[in-house]
């Protein structure tokens, strides 16, 4: 059994680390290019959205390279997500590509469903050895956004962006080949100090909350590396969401104490009271975390066609107007045009800062 | 005397205005069509602009905007490279400070930027379509066989102007050949269609904002008379035409050069020779890793001048190279 599963940002350190701890043959898709792109979009749906196009090309490209299961998230509610595995097995089948498609429906749904899955494809291994195999895979994701989180940190304030990308990939590359804690600890001494011999700018930094659909906040690929434009426009970003918030909600049911989306969820009151699917609700909701919070603007990426954030982008203007917040949409896919992109982004960015600088003004 | 150089290259135009230090006008601005040809074009507008100036003129700041400002600002070495917005924004409240609404269509994309008590509050461009931007006027113009001018003005002829479909312009197309077949009146159709496509302007570039006056309308298309009066009837407030409507972007670009010389001293002009220096472009494929981006290349002999177009930055020359152009730096709020 070789497995292979869809690319989502830095996960794949996360995956591969479980995996071959469970003594799993895991085949991992190429990091997602244009190339996935085109496979993704050349086989699916045109009206489907982007992460059902790029998933599909991520199991293509692992196809390619001998996968023969692959492991898929599931989901329920409204969003379409949640019948994307099925679609994808229907669409590799017809393409002569048949792979055997085991789906994680979320534990909030069925405990069970996961453990009988787990078991399935581990076999016979020590629930013990399980455990030891996801611990070591939740320090990766631990690790991966201590360096993520330092890197939105840094990159409005250092006069040498390249080198700050360089270290992330180096520290990311590091990461992914550890091979126990000690190691890791060691690697994110390392790359702190790197970042410490960067010069600095001194503030004030705009600083911009990022939110929207998990897959589009969380992979670079599909919102056009939409957090390192703003850091280079000198602004400080936060996401609603990192990596390790995800898993632990998800994965462990959120049984582990990290900061993760459920109080967003209470905040998206009276704005919006119900779960719309996806994270329609978890936008509302942290945009008005990011408004309380003092923030210079928030924005919001949806794939193209996004049913539960185009519900959270009709809903955005009053949040915005209570909380003076100004907020700024993308609906993204493979059409969208990078020229477009900048040019929204700049302009955001100079609105925020003439906010600013009116206040500045007033308080003197 | 102390000028100060605007200069925006769009899809279809490439504009230059020299002001001096109060923001006037110094000679008349420039309007050249770009056709294809940015670095032509610009070093052609360079050196007109060099003619009408005395050897006491000296040029203290250069802003660039437009879908090519960061091509321009390298070729000319720019201080300020600004986004259309903010350029945009910038030029019309010198005009008209109390303005609230700026309606901008040019060549190929169209914006509506909001403004509160003098700062833009909220904007919004196309993004799926550019039904009703200036290519599509034009085109309809050619093919009625009318000069772009008489276009608009034969639309103010009309006294019962047709229903046009203006969602989407081939289709707009089809419906206005199948008006005038029905025997239709041509500035009948003229003005339905530019009804039709204010009317997809203010609900899809438009939609949810609050447009109060006054409102500025600016960019190429504001020259059409049918479209003025469209946006008065549909919006019924006046519709205030700056009188240099067209070049509003240069205009707002050399507005903020002057801000940026006050502030910073030197010009990073590289002077008018510009116009005659041989710049070569290329481009070509990145084979690093199979995002394959194209990577662009402009050289002046054997010095490579900036690069872009790659993902992750291996092609960057320096740190500081187009990356970081329009970074906004904050005042501190002590």
């Amino acid at each position: 059994m070789r497995i292979t599963y869809p690319h989502m940002g830095n996960l794949y350190i996360v995956v591969r680390a479980l995996f071959t701890n469970l003594g799993l043959d895991l085949v991992l898709p190429p990091p997602t290019s244009r190339r996935t792109v085109e496979l993704g979009v050349r086989y699916a749906p045109e009206f489907a959205c982007f992460p059902l196009k790029l998933n599909l090309g991520n199991f293509l490209e692992a196809w390619e390279l001998g996968a023969d299961t692959i492991l898929m998230a599931g989901g329920v509610g409204p969003c379409r997500f949640g019948y994307y595995a099925q679609v994808q097995k229907e669409i590799l089948d017809e393409l002569g590509k048949s792979m055997e498609m085991v789906v994680l429906e979320p534990p909030d749904v069925s405990w069970r469903e996961v453990r009988d899955k787990i078991r399935c494809l581990v076999g016979d291994i020590s629930w013990w050895r399980i455990f030891k195999a996801i611990r070591f895979a939740w320090y990766k994701a631990r690790a991966v956004d201590t360096v993520e989180e330092r890197v939105l940190f840094l990159r409005p304030r250092t006069y040498e962006p390249h080198r700050l990308e360089e270290y992330r990939r180096q520290a990311l590359r590091r990461i992914d080949e550890a091979s126990d804690k000690r190691e890791m600890d060691e690697i994110l001494r390392d790359f702190n100090n790197q970042c410490r011999a960067l010069p600095l700018r001194s503030g004030p930094f705009l600083r911009v909350g990022f939110v929207g659909e998990i897959f589009t906040v969380l992979e670079p690929f599909a919102n056009y590396d939409m957090e390192r434009r703003l850091g280079l426009l000198g602004v400080e970003v936060t996401r609603s969401i990192y990596l390790s918030a995800w898993i632990n909600e998800h994965l462990f049911g959120g049984l582990l104490r990290v900061k993760g989306m459920e109080h967003v969820d209470k905040l998206a009151a009276p704005y919006l009271n119900s779960f719309v699917g996806g994270h329609g609700q978890e936008t509302v909701g942290s945009t008005v975390e990011f408004g309380k919070q003092g923030y210079d603007g928030v924005v919001h990426v949806a794939p193209f066609t996004c049913m539960p954030e185009i519900v959270a982008h009709s809903i955005l203007p009053a949040v915005s107007k209570d909380y003076g917040i100004p907020t700024l949409t993308f609906y993204l896919d493979e059409q969208s045009g990078e020229a477009g992109i900048q040019t929204r982004l700049e302009a955001f960015v100079d609105l925020m800062a003439a906010r600013r600088e009116k206040r500045r003004k007033e308080n003197l | 005397m102390d000028l100060f150089l605007g200069i925006d290259v769009g899809s279809v135009s490439t504009n230059l205005v020299l002001l001096d230090a109060e923001g006037e006008p110094y000679v008349q601005p420039l309007y050249l069509r770009t056709q294809g040809q940015p670095i032509a074009v610009l070093q052609q507008g360079l050196a007109l602009l060099e003619e009408q100036l005395s050897p006491r003129d000296r040029i203290c700041g250069v802003g660039t905007t437009g879908s090519a400002r960061f091509l321009a600002g390298v070729l000319v070495g720019a201080d300020v490279i600004k986004n259309e917005i903010t350029a945009h924004a910038v030029a019309a409240l010198k005009i008209v400070p109390e303005v609230q609404t700026i309606l901008e269509i040019g060549g190929q994309d169209s914006k509506i930027i909001i403004l509160r008590d003098g700062i833009v509050v909220d904007f919004a461009m196309n993004t799926v379509c550019a039904a009703g931007t200036g290519s599509f006027l034009d085109q309809q113009a050619f093919r009625l066989n009318l000069s772009i001018e008489e276009f608009g003005e034969k639309a103010l002829e009309a006294t019962n102007p047709v229903r046009i479909a203006g969602r989407c312009t081939v289709f707009a197309e089809s419906d206005m050949i199948h008006k005038q077949q029905m025997g239709h009146t041509l500035p009948d159709i003229i003005a339905g269609l530019c009804e039709a496509l204010v009317r997809n302007y203010l609900n899809n570039v438009g939609k949810g904002l609050e447009i109060l006056p006054p409102v500025v309308f600016q960019g190429g298309v504001a020259a059409n008379l049918g479209m003025r009066a469209a946006f008065q009837k549909a919006l019924q407030t006046e519709i205030i035409v700056p009188p240099y409507f067209n070049v509003m972007g240069a205009f707002g670009a050399a507005l903020l050069a002057i801000d940026h010389a006050a502030e910073y001293g030197e010009t990073k002009f590289r002077g008018f020779r510009v116009s005659e220096i041989q710049f070569q472009p290329r481009s070509f494929i990145c084979k690093g890793c199979p995002n394959a981006c194209e990577v662009v290349e402009i050289r002046q002999g054997k010095q490579v001048l900036a690069r872009w177009g790659d993902r992750c930055g291996r092609w960057g020359i320096t740190e500081q190279d187009s990356s970081q152009a329009g970074r906004s730096n904050l005042k501190s709020i002590s």
